[in-house]
């Protein structure tokens, strides 16, 4: 088996995760968009741990999971309280800051 | 069968990092055990008691380092250079001087903290919690461990300690961004906006760290820097992994085109807050860019100059002529921020040894300028009919007259602006001039046309804000109003220090000068 094709289904899946945080409008589904990208470097990380036979990558790998879990306390506190506010999730209604 | 070998932990390099990552865990207890009428005075206490000592943890580190050029701890992971160590200095001091306008209360003991901040804005139990005199005493560990993070950022080795530090500092500015006492619904708004800006940036920020991983086959800066120059035919990952992790730095950095959230951040943040953010986040990445261009890049940097000019002129430009158009204080002050991380950039592209000193120089300057405008904007607040005193005047129309009614206020105020421009006798004044000449010498002569041509239009947007205070009329608008709250001295305190070291490092700057010129050296 290829492990190149690990590295283009990384890249695949952090496309996919960029296009969801740029295009999607709720505040939830955009945070998702950003735990995949997270999730496409891991998978890179652990595949090119692999090629290069060292544990560095895999290592790496356990700290981003527990960082984006952090992530996702912080965030969803902070999307929680503003949909408490405002009964809407949606980044476009967010926009008190424009001038 | 492997044995474990137990990894030596040197202490003594670490203990101004664990003096305040240990107040910040400790702060996290205090909330839990200490009544609550003790717990503001103990965190206060213990906050400023541990930046104070990781302040001089760094002095006793300072000869040390000095001697030995400095000290790569846990195989590389950490580095204890000379500008890893004035870098945290820097922080810690700039840290030191935030608390103290993050923890001052008016007369009617307001802090500029929402008294909880998980209650809905305008609802009952909001009312109940002012009510009931609730004190959001959270804010002090959280601003620990954002100072935490911040002091390990510039000292990381590897790309792996490198996000952690990044997230760490990142997370509780997220977390404190949305706490403000008024104006909840924007405070909250820009939480959501540098959360979700930040976390996509430090998305692309890893998958490049990840990238740079398949690139070298290291996680290491020094390992990677060697790759650079021996590893044949994989430069598409090179490049596309630098590129993403530029973007991750350059977002934290506020440079264009990764500044959107600036404004918006500065402007819906509780004041002191945005004063912290805007001198110690930029301390902290602005040291990181630094490492990264020095340490990686040196064999790179003739494929990486136009890409980091081209970053640098924009930023310049873009923060300026946007802030000339501003009408609030600390959306114009934002810009102003924007333009500065540009003068900064031309000190770390003239690829020399003044460029570091340049820069380093610079950070102090603009941290204390930043947090002592931001400490100004927080005492000058609107009234009501009644003379209640309600959120800040940040409308600059509010702002007319207010050198006749508080000279000394409006003093400080127009000593930071002139700073800030860049006008002689003040420490902007020499940071500019010290990266200015940096990348004369680094023959970047074109940043610094454009940088000199930008401070002059600066100077136009400050000034008027002097020309508003001191010889504007308030009677008949809005500005009559506009009134300076009284606080209970502890931003009047960092406001006086801010002065004294304003001046100071414009009239006197060769002691510090000396000393950022001698710790300019990274090692890989």
């Amino acid at each position: 088996m290829n492990l190149s094709n690990y590295l283009v289904l990384a890249s695949i899946l952090f496309a996919i995760g960029t296009a969801t945080v740029l295009l999607r409008r709720n505040a939830i589904i955009v945070f998702m968009g950003v735990e995949l990208m997270l999730n496409s470097a891991n998978l890179l990380l652990v595949t090119f741990a692999r090629i290069h036979g060292d544990l560095q990558g895999q290592v790496m790998a356990f700290f981003v999971m527990v960082v984006a879990a952090a992530e996702v306390v912080v965030g969803l506190a902070i999307i929680v309280s503003i949909f408490r506010a405002r009964r809407s999730a949606s980044v476009d209604d967010v926009n008190l800051l424009k001038n | 069968m492997t044995t474990f070998t137990a990894p030596t932990i040197a202490w003594a390099e670490l203990a101004p990092v664990l003096i305040v990552l240990g107040a910040g865990i400790l702060g996290v207890g205090v909330e839990a055990f200490v009544p609550q009428r003790l717990r503001r005075t103990v965190q206060l206490v213990l906050a400023l008691a541990a930046t104070a000592g990781a302040l001089v943890a760094v002095a006793l580190l300072w000869h040390g380092v000095h001697k030995t050029g400095g000290s790569r701890l846990f195989d590389g992971a950490y580095i204890l250079d000379g500008p890893a160590l004035i870098l945290q200095g820097i922080i810690v001091g700039l840290a030191l001087l935030a608390l103290l306008v993050i923890a001052d209360r008016t007369s009617l003991g307001e802090d500029a903290f929402a008294p909880s901040g998980a209650a809905v804005p305008g609802s009952d139990y909001e009312q109940l919690a002012r009510r009931k005199g609730l004190v959001l005493t959270e804010v002090y560990p959280l601003v620990l461990f954002a100072t935490g993070g911040m002091m390990i950022f510039p000292a990381a080795g590897d790309l792996l300690l490198m996000f952690v530090a990044l997230e760490v500092l990142s997370l509780p500015l997220y977390l404190l961004s949305g706490l403000a006492r008024r104006r909840r619904l924007l405070s909250q708004e820009a939480a959501m906006k540098y959360f979700l800006l930040g976390a996509f940036a430090s998305a692309f920020f890893l998958f490049g760290a990840a990238l740079l991983y398949g690139f070298a086959g290291s996680i290491k800066l020094a390992d990677i820097a060697t790759a650079t120059s021996s590893v044949l035919g994989m430069d598409s990952l090179l490049f596309a992994g630098l590129a993403m992790l530029l973007v991750g730095i350059l977002f934290k950095v506020g440079a264009v085109p990764f500044h959107a959230w600036t404004p918006d951040v500065y402007q819906g943040a509780p004041t002191p807050i945005t004063g912290f953010m805007a001198a110690c986040t930029k301390a902290a990445a602005v040291g990181v860019l630094l490492r990264v261009v020095y340490v990686v890049l040196p064999g790179l940097r003739w494929e990486l100059k136009p890409v980091l000019w081209t970053v640098a002129i924009l930023t310049m430009l873009v923060g300026t002529v946007i802030a000339i158009v501003q009408t609030d204080i600390k959306r114009m002050l934002a810009y102003s921020a924007i333009a500065h991380a540009g003068f900064i950039l031309t000190g770390v592209v003239a690829w020399n040894q003044r460029g570091i000193s340049g820069t380093l120089f610079y950070l102090l300057a603009y941290g204390i300028a930043s947090i002592g405008a931001f400490g100004v904007v927080s005492l000058v607040r609107e009234t009501n009919d009644a003379g209640e005193v309600l959120g800040e005047a940040t409308h600059l129309s509010q702002w007319a007259g207010l050198g006749k009614r508080s000279p000394l206020l409006a003093g400080a105020f127009t000593l930071f602006l002139l700073s800030l421009a860049g006008i002689p006798l003040t420490a902007g004044f020499t940071g500019k001039f010290a990266v200015f000449t940096a990348a004369v010498a680094g023959s970047a002569t074109p940043l610094v046309i454009v940088g000199v041509i930008a401070s002059a239009a600066a100077a136009f947007f400050y000034v008027r804000v002097i020309v508003l205070m001191f010889f504007t009329d308030a009677a008949g608008t809005a500005a009559e109003r506009t009134t300076v709250v009284r606080s209970e001295g502890l931003t009047a305190a960092a406001i006086s220090i801010a002065v004294a070291a304003t001046i100071l490092l414009g009239v006197l700057p060769s002691p510090v000068l000396t000393l950022v010129t001698q710790a300019a050296k990274f090692i890989p």
